[in-house]
């Protein structure tokens, strides 16, 4: 059986030694989140979903949903795991106050996504589509709505989902077919059929908000002519209380490769009541702004899973007796020597662990910016906020889950054989870690939004007056510190492949779109890598301003800098090769006619 | 009725525990630490008394240093209504513990005081005996059920071979053990709650109690390793090597 420890002090490192959290306690909510606050919070958080979540991840997995006469039931115990987790109020960690959240910074929303997804995925999809659905709600709704829906859907009483794709509309939305007839009463009745709707249908909570994108009778065709919709499950009585079912229901589960525990729903709508969210036809707009928090949210299920497997494939290394060390016997009283003294177990471990660490750096500093964007006083740095959690957001959506399905299966291989036995759980991350690289925008579409629609934007603004000077200026700080400047060196050289890509892209892109296209996903590699990198020399930094001090557990902070070392010295240096691949334009790839495939 | 219950913040029970290498005392120097299992179940248990209308008021006392406040906000996050810190560097040992807990029964007037049997750090199991001789109090201890009546109550104590019922007159020291109850998982708006929660902050010698040890410790040292076993050809070979070798027969 796997299980799982929540990396409370790494958090805590991130949050205060890394990123300084401290020097942001002016802005709202940030106050009441003092340091033993926060620490409590993690430390509370982190029993809930050690000790009732990761129970149920394996059964979760194997049970799977049911579904019988329109009902859906999840697997065993997560009912009970869903009220105890709602009446610990953990749903409205991240919630508005006036509407009975706690209002606590974004970033300890995203540690504790990353809890309770490591210690299970398909549950922590649940509490996650409704914090789609408030997001929504909170920025697109009318007063009347948000005072209707939002304090039960931060309570966790009602959950919500999202409704947008349909069979023939997935990455391309502009082909959404779904309907919605106004009616008198000033209400819409939506019908059409849509698929793959995580969390669609359940008995979990009372109600489901399902937010819906449908077309109005004389919308313009394409992605101008869509509109949200608010569908309950239950229509809503004025005074609050539940009416008439709704005609919504879940017509079929889909069987899936993983996430099983979650009910993933075909939905059909038939005349179902339901209300216009923000302007007629800018429905996706609409849909779009909360998707930078629904991305990030899904690129921290990449690391989780990575860092539940790394945790597990640790104690099997060493435990496990195989063969001796390279250099002689380390156990020589046993049989073999436990295979962590293998180089080539190390370097799967460490290429998951450099990843975890690094990740989840940047991961709560692209959360800070989605605090600063909403929270700060100043309209410039709210700006500069919003232009860097553009660009962060697709990179770490891709990155992380890419690395995350890469990561996890690395940590299988440790476990040999046993790693593709059931039993032992791994196999189970490596399944539900795969979902996250195509749901929620699939990941060569996050690269092309980096490379086509966040990179040109406001003229360049983000990358040239935001994103350089603030990695640029840090590493050429940090090049003046003898024991920085072996990681900042090596960082300003990968940020030199960044700037080299971009303006290869700019000569070539324009031309032959094709060229733009092919070089997307590399570009947003080179961004990755040299953002994690950015954070690892952070983490040297903050761990050795530690170690100075006096201050920590010295194993942990010299640790940071052995993983910042494994970083630069065989992950980073991947930036060349990806430079290298997009300059090789598209040429050979559209070469063969599509006949010749 | 008011309960005091006594927290101690130690080494988390999943860390494992080393002595530092000149044998003075356990390595704990970053080790991760938490409210001690057994006072959490005390603390249970005074919240469960006062939501059943029995209990009117829970103080939760620690000592030590100002990391137990920590321990204190946690109590309170758990539902006790206020928190007394006696804060102090010295090395607290039982009867240290046990005279200061007297002196703030004094200030506070309660009708029973809680905590667990033992901590799970120097596993002595004195401190609520000590505080009831010290009193002159009835002792409950090692409680798996208690139930509160008019001055007086019924406990049913976990002793070798069975369980042992018994009646005593309050007020009280009861020390509890793990199957009393199950510690609720903390709810987050009362961890916000308890950062609101009073918080009184005082010294040993603010009560007039001499904190300084009476014990010395002279040496700590790990366990000796396991041996790894070998296999006996015969029932004969096993006795010899029981009587000779471990020398338990």
């Amino acid at each position: 059986m796997p299980s799982y420890n929540a990396p409370v002090r790494d958090m805590l490192f991130v949050m205060y030694d890394v990123l300084n959290m401290d020097a942001y306690k002016d802005l709202e909510g940030f106050g009441e989140a003092t340091p033993d606050v926060v620490s409590a919070i993690l430390d509370e958080g982190a029993k809930i979903t050690q000790e009732v979540l990761q129970p149920i991840n394996l059964s979760g997995d194997e049970e799977g949903c049911h579904l019988a006469n329109g009902v859906v039931t999840p697997p065993k115990g997560f009912k009970e795991a869903y009220k105890q987790y709602i009446e610990g109020g953990w749903g409205g960690l991240t919630g508005d106050p006036e509407y009975g959240g706690q209002g606590l910074p974004y970033v300890l929303g995203v540690a504790m996504n990353e809890m309770c997804c490591s210690a299970n995925f398909g549950f922590s999809m649940y509490p996650g589509l409704t914090h789609g659905a408030i997001d929504a709600i909170e920025q697109h709704g009318s007063k009347e709505q948000q005072e209707m829906y939002l304090p039960k859907l931060i309570s966790g009483e009602w959950a919500g989902t999202m409704n947008l794709t349909e069979a023939q509309a997935g990455t391309d939305l502009g082909l959404i077919r779904t309907k919605a007839s106004p009616q008198p009463d000033g209400t819409y009745l939506v019908s059409g059929t849509k698929i793959f709707i995580s969390a669609g249908e359940h008995d979990m909570s009372e109600n489901i908000i399902h937010l819906v994108l449908a077309r109005l009778p004389d919308a313009p065709t394409g992605t101008q002519g869509i509109s949200l919709f608010i569908v309950p499950k239950f229509l809503v009585n004025p005074d609050g209380s539940l009416g008439a079912r709704n005609k919504v229901v879940c017509s079929r589960l889909e069987e899936k490769m993983g996430i099983h525990s979650n009910a993933t729903c075909v939905m059909n709508f038939e005349d179902a009541v339901g209300y216009l969210i923000g302007q007629p036809n800018k429905g996706l707009r609409a849909m779009f702004t909360m998707m930078n928090a629904a991305r990030l949210g899904v690129a921290v299920q990449g690391y989780s899973m990575s860092e539940v497997a790394y945790q597990n494939a640790v104690a099997y290394s060493k435990d496990r007796l195989q063969m001796r060390a390279l250099t002689g016997p380390k156990a020589p009283d046993k049989p073999a020597d436990p295979i962590i003294v293998h180089p080539d177990i190390r370097r799967n471990l460490l290429t998951a662990r450099a990843f975890n660490e690094g990740a989840r750096a940047m991961a709560y500093w692209t959360a800070l910016q989605v605090d600063i964007a909403r929270r700060h006083p100043d309209a410039t740095e709210r700006q500069k906020a919003e232009d860097l959690l553009g660009l962060l957001t697709p990179v770490a959506k891709a990155y992380f889950t890419d690395m995350g399905f890469l990561t996890s299966s690395m940590c299988l291989q440790c476990f040999g054989g046993h790693g593709y036995i059931r039993e032992w759980g791994v196999e189970q991350f490596v399944r539900d870690a795969r979902i996250a690289m195509i749901y929620e925008g699939a990941n060569g579409i996050q690269a092309l939004d980096l490379v086509g629609r966040k990179l040109p934007a406001n003229n360049g603004r983000a990358l040239m007056e935001v994103f350089f000077p603030e990695i640029g200026g840090f590493c050429e700080q940090a090049a003046a510190d003898p024991e920085l400047a072996p990681f900042a060196t090596a960082v300003l050289g990968a940020l030199e492949h960044l700037v080299d890509a971009g303006q290869w892209l700019m000569e070539n892109g324009m031309k032959n779109r094709d060229n733009a296209g092919a070089a997307a996903t590399d570009y947003l590699y080179i961004m990755a890598l040299t953002t994690l990198g950015y954070m690892w020399i952070r983490q040297v930094k903050a761990a050795k301003a530690k170690l100075a001090a006096g201050e920590g557990d010295p194993q942990f902070l010299n640790s940071k800098v052995i993983l910042a070392k494994f970083f630069v010295e065989r992950m980073l240096p991947d930036t060349a090769a990806h430079l290298a691949k997009i300059k090789g334009g598209a040429d050979t790839l559209m070469a063969l006619p599509a006949e010749a495939f | 009725m008011k309960l005091l219950v006594a927290v101690k913040r130690v080494v988390d029970y999943n860390v494992n525990v080393r002595s530092k290498s000149d044998g003075t005392g356990p390595d704990i120097a970053n080790a991760k630490m938490s409210m001690n299992p057994f006072d959490e179940v005390a603390i249970e248990e005074a919240v469960r008394l006062k939501e059943a209308g029995k209990a009117t008021e829970i103080v939760a006392v620690s000592m030590g240093l100002k990391a137990c406040e920590e321990t204190i906000r946690t109590a309170m996050a758990m539902g006790a209504d206020r928190g007394i810190l006696v804060e102090t560097d010295a090395q607290l040992q039982p009867l240290a513990v046990a005279k200061v807990l007297k002196a703030l029964v004094a200030k506070e007037q309660p009708q029973a005081v809680l905590l667990g049997k033992q901590a799970i750090d120097d596993d002595c199991n004195q401190t609520g005996q000590m505080l009831a001789a010290l009193l002159g109090w009835a002792q409950g201890t090692f409680l798996s059920k208690l139930e509160v009546g008019d001055g007086k109550a019924i406990v049913i104590r976990e002793v070798d071979g069975g369980l042992e019922t018994d009646e005593i007159k309050l007020p009280a020291v009861l020390t509890v053990d793990l199957r009393l109850n199950e510690p609720r998982f903390v709810k987050l708006p009362n961890i916000m709650k308890a950062k609101k929660k009073p918080l009184e902050v005082i010294k040993p010698a603010d009560l007039g109690v001499d904190v300084d040890p009476r014990l010395a410790y002279s040496n700590f040292r790990d366990p000796p390793k396991r041996q790894a076993g070998i296999k006996v050809k015969t029932v004969a070979e096993l006795v010899e090597k029981l009587k000779n070798e471990a020398k338990v027969i």
